[in-house]
């Protein structure tokens, strides 16, 4: 095979012919409005791929491109004739990462992120303990006073507030990893726990199994599973989310259980997409089938079980920021509507386009700072006008992004942004 | 010398005018054919900075190629000659309604979908109804004169336009038009540069016609047992006193690939069905409803589907909507077609379009705008596969001449660009074509303004495969 050949078949050249450039994509991409250019919308970038297929620009020129793009996948719910993006993009960004050479410093970074953080329900672990420690000791306080944070070179400072206070080791190691319902058991199902989640939302955790305890479900939480791989497929790094899907596949027994119910929307999503990282007709390609027909949101699972009454009113008004990956990818969206309406007291205010991505992106937050205020701001703009009390969220990128975009505004004392589990919790929920 | 890039950066600022190769690649195509690297691309945000690119375009000879967002279906956008792509649709959105005179005016960049919402606020409407209308500049609508199905009632885009505030190729701002809906003053060089696909002048504003918003809408939908009959629906419709809103046709092939793509209950034994609309004063609606529905048993329709709500109208709108999609899952290059023809002259276009099907063994699915003899044939085929894509040049150049022969035209609503160009002199003659080169060589002396597109170049033909 030519080295043309190969990166035809890396960036899966062939499926850019099915876009046919009619540009319904571009009123829904949020970098096409933000950065004002078709380069960085997805009928450009589906078009720049097919470009480096044909060897008419280098990889070099898709990389800002690419790395520009939020990865939302708002474009293909709206696609006419259903190309699929998300596979032509991660190609192009492992050919990109493969291409490229980067600076000792920058693959450091990365390694340390993906390899090792991201991937260890231990380090996340770690590092929601230390981020409690530091809370708890008030060096949170002196190190926003003096700055000392905002030194770190991929802009964790500006997130910091937006970490909610944190329980202890002591709480962490306390949680069961088998709960069974009160009453009548109506299924089982394995619970994701998810890194991030896990490591900075573990209250959120917690509230998930309860609720799905309540709701007459017994809940598993498999020891060995890890990261869902999400970050590291859209980091190009294919070869470990693969090794990350087979470890979560071996940590899951399919046969105990009826579903696997995750809480972050972008986990859910890549766990739906496990069969795209396998070769057809290989046994982990099979495997990755009958393990992605069972991932559930847990708002698909608590409306099926229809299992909760919610006896507390809560008088709130909000707004709902739906996960793009829930809505794009997994194609979830009623559930969690359904929920709401199911609680007395609060008021719904829709966003006059909760499509829009907030800009959050995995770790875009992070790598793509400023593109990523520019998308918030819009986000915010709309959030401002509704004037909720709170902006319900479903994965824990978009959690903290929203905490930043509230902080933004300088709205922290009148909104905060909340999971939909934790809301859920506060309405009183009790066995039907 | 210096250097023109040099010069717009001057004119401009430094970040207006991208140079960058994966930047040019983004704007080397549009929705149609072909791909053509610009060598500059200048994002403008007022009629000052228009003029000034043409001015130095002038000066230092270089093409310029207005662009709107790139949806195209004929190649109005593609610099086909390099050059500088004059991009237009970063121009702050102004939408202006003036209720008291049922006009709007609007920027270049407004989407018409947006201008027909912000008319609806005042109980009016802006009529052209493109399907790209949610994505498209009103610029672009302008430039390429678009349609869209309510065109059956209520006209296309020239139908609409007042006035224009233009840039000439030559850098100079001036108006054409007015306010006004009688308007006798001089030519009506309004008329002459709506359509004009952006080779004599560059629209910087508009001042567009509202009508009001019809009170209600009713939707029917009619199955044939064979294409002839749906033809004959659609004459005995229009002859009966009734103008409906929309007529939309589809074939068999598109009923079914819609089936297969995404099951909307359509009737797939049908060989056509018509998607008729009609609107106006609930009461006129439901006397027109009850006449049509008489038409169609007359010419033996095989079934006729009246939405009691417009949850279930929608539904059978959004069928219609999923055929551009559905036929594209049966081959993934799509050569959308235009020709037009006479209303009574629909049945017997559709049996040349089969016959042309058989002849050259391609694939193509009949839709389209019926009640106005703007049929979409559309030619689904392999763009990778040069034997095929031929093919496919033959018989495109055949459907063109067969709609010629009708009595009919080359394009209805698409334009002409660069793939019909080659046919204009068959459509129009010797003289005809020649005194609108005359006009174009009269505005433009220097053909600065999109060159290469109406015109051809010396032995040029229609070319859809990739050298």
């Amino acid at each position: 095979m030519s080295d043309l050949e190969a990166l035809r078949k890396q960036v899966n050249y062939d499926q850019t012919f099915d876009c046919v450039q009619c540009g319904y994509c571009l009123p829904v991409c949020p970098t096409y409005e933000t950065m004002k250019r078709e380069t960085h919308s997805p009928r450009g970038r589906i078009n720049l791929v097919k470009m480096a297929g044909e060897g008419k620009i280098k990889i070099a020129d898709l990389k800002e491109p690419i790395e520009k793009c939020l990865g939302c996948m708002a474009c293909t719910t709206i696609c006419p004739t259903n190309v699929q993006y998300g596979r032509i993009l991660e190609g192009a960004k492992e050919a990109i990462e493969q291409h490229e050479v980067k600076s000792g410093f920058q693959r450091k970074t990365e390694q340390f992120l993906f390899d090792r953080v991201f991937p260890s329900s231990r380090w996340m672990g770690t590092l929601g303990n230390a981020a409690w420690l530091y809370q708890k000791s008030g060096m949170r306080k002196l190190a926003q006073v003096t700055y000392l944070t905002s030194a770190s070179p991929l802009n964790v400072s500006r997130f910091e507030k937006a970490v909610p206070d944190q329980p202890g080791p002591l709480e962490r190691s306390l949680r069961k990893h088998r709960v069974r319902p009160d009453y009548k058991l109506r299924m089982t199902v394995a619970f994701f726990t998810g890194c991030v989640m896990d490591g900075v939302f573990f209250d959120t955790n917690q509230n998930t199994m309860e609720l799905l305890r309540l709701s007459g479900a017994e809940v598993v939480v498999p020891r060995n599973q890890t990261c869902c791989g999400a970050l590291h497929s859209h980091a190009g790094k294919s070869s470990s989310a693969e090794e990350l899907a087979i470890r979560n596949m071996e940590a899951f027994d399919l046969e105990e259980i009826d579903y696997i119910v995750n809480n972050a929307g972008g986990c859910g999503a890549k766990m739906t997409e496990y069969p795209h990282l396998f070769e057809r007709g290989t046994y982990w390609h099979e495997q990755a089938k009958d393990f992605s027909e069972k991932v559930r949101d847990i708002s698909e699972v608590l409306v099926e079980l229809d299992g909760l009454e919610f006896t507390e009113p809560v008088e709130l008004t909000i707004t709902y920021q739906p996960s793009c990956h829930m809505t794009h990818v997994q194609r979830v969206s009623e559930p969690p509507l359904l929920l709401l309406n199911q609680v007395r007291g609060l008021k719904l205010r829709p966003l006059k386009r909760p499509d829009f991505c907030c800009g959050s992106a995995g770790i875009y937050n992070l790598v793509n700072y400023d593109e990523s205020m520019k998308i918030l701001d819009v986000k915010m703009d709309d959030v401002k006008e509704k004037r909720p009390d709170a902006v319900i969220t479903t994965n824990p990128g978009c959690l903290i992004q929203m905490r930043v975009g509230i902080e933004r505004t300088g709205l922290e004392k009148k909104m905060e942004a909340m999971h939909l589990v934790d809301l859920l919790m506060e309405a009183g929920p009790v066995p039907k | 010398m210096k250097n023109w890039i040099d010069e717009l950066k001057r004119v401009l600022t430094p970040k207006q005018v991208l140079t960058e190769l994966a930047d040019r690649h983004s704007y080397s195509f549009d929705a149609s054919f072909g791909e053509y690297l610009p060598e500059a691309v200048v994002q403008v945000k007022n009629k000052y900075e228009v003029a000034s690119v043409l001015k130095a375009a002038n000066e230092f000879h270089f093409p310029v190629y207005p662009r709107g967002k790139g949806t195209c279906l004929s190649g109005g956008p593609l610099p086909v000659h390099g050059g500088a792509v004059l991009d237009l649709s970063q121009w702050p959105e102004q939408i202006d309604v003036r209720p008291e005179d049922l006009t709007v005016v609007v920027s270049p960049s407004a989407l018409p979908a947006n201008i027909n919402q912000a008319a609806e606020e005042y109980g009016l409407m802006y009529a052209p109804d493109p399907s790209s209308a949610h994505v498209a500049t009103i610029g672009g609508n302008l430039a390429e004169n678009s349609g869209g199905p309510r065109g059956l009632k209520y006209g296309v885009t020239k139908d609409f336009v007042l006035g224009l505030e233009i840039v000439t190729p030559e850098g100079e701002i001036t108006r054409t038009g007015g306010q006004t809906i009688k308007n006798v003053t001089g030519f009506d060089l309004t008329k002459l540069i709506v359509g004009s696909e952006g080779t004599l002048a560059v629209i910087t504003e508009a001042t567009l016609k509202l009508l009001p918003k019809p009170p209600a809408v009713q939707t029917l939908m009619v199955s044939f047992k064979d294409i002839r009959s749906a033809g004959q629906a659609v004459s005995k419709t229009l002859t009966s006193g009734i103008l409906p809103s929309k007529m939309e046709f589809m074939d068999q092939a598109c009923i079914r690939a819609v089936e297969n793509f995404q099951p909307s209950g359509l009737p797939i034994d049908a060989e056509a069905i018509l998607i008729i609309e009609l609107d106006g004063h609930p009461d006129a609606i439901a006397a027109e409803l009850e006449v049509v529905e008489k038409i169609m048993m007359e010419l033996g329709a095989s079934e006729t589907i009246v939405p009691g709500n417009p949850e279930e109208a929608a539904r059978i709108w959004h069928a219609r909507k999923q055929v551009s999609p559905a036929i594209a899952q049966i081959k993934p290059t799509k050569v959308s077609e235009d020709a037009t023809v006479p209303r009574s002259k629909i049945p017997e276009m559709m049996e040349r379009l089969q016959a042309i099907k058989e002849k050259y063994k391609v694939e193509i699915v009949v839709f389209g705008h019926a009640g106005d003899g703007n049929l979409h044939p559309n030619i689904l085929c392999d763009k990778r596969d040069q034997e095929e894509m031929a093919r496919v040049e033959s018989a495109v150049e055949e459907i063109f001449l067969a709609a010629i022969k009708l009595g009919g035209t080359l394009s209805g609503e698409h334009g002409i660009g660069t793939m019909k160009a080659p046919f204009m002199e068959v459509e129009l003659g010797k003289v005809g074509l020649d005194m609108m080169k005359r006009m174009k060589e009269s505005w433009d002396p220097n053909n600065i303004l999109n060159p290469g597109k109406i015109f051809t170049e010396q032995g040029q033909r229609l070319v859809l495969r990739n050298e």
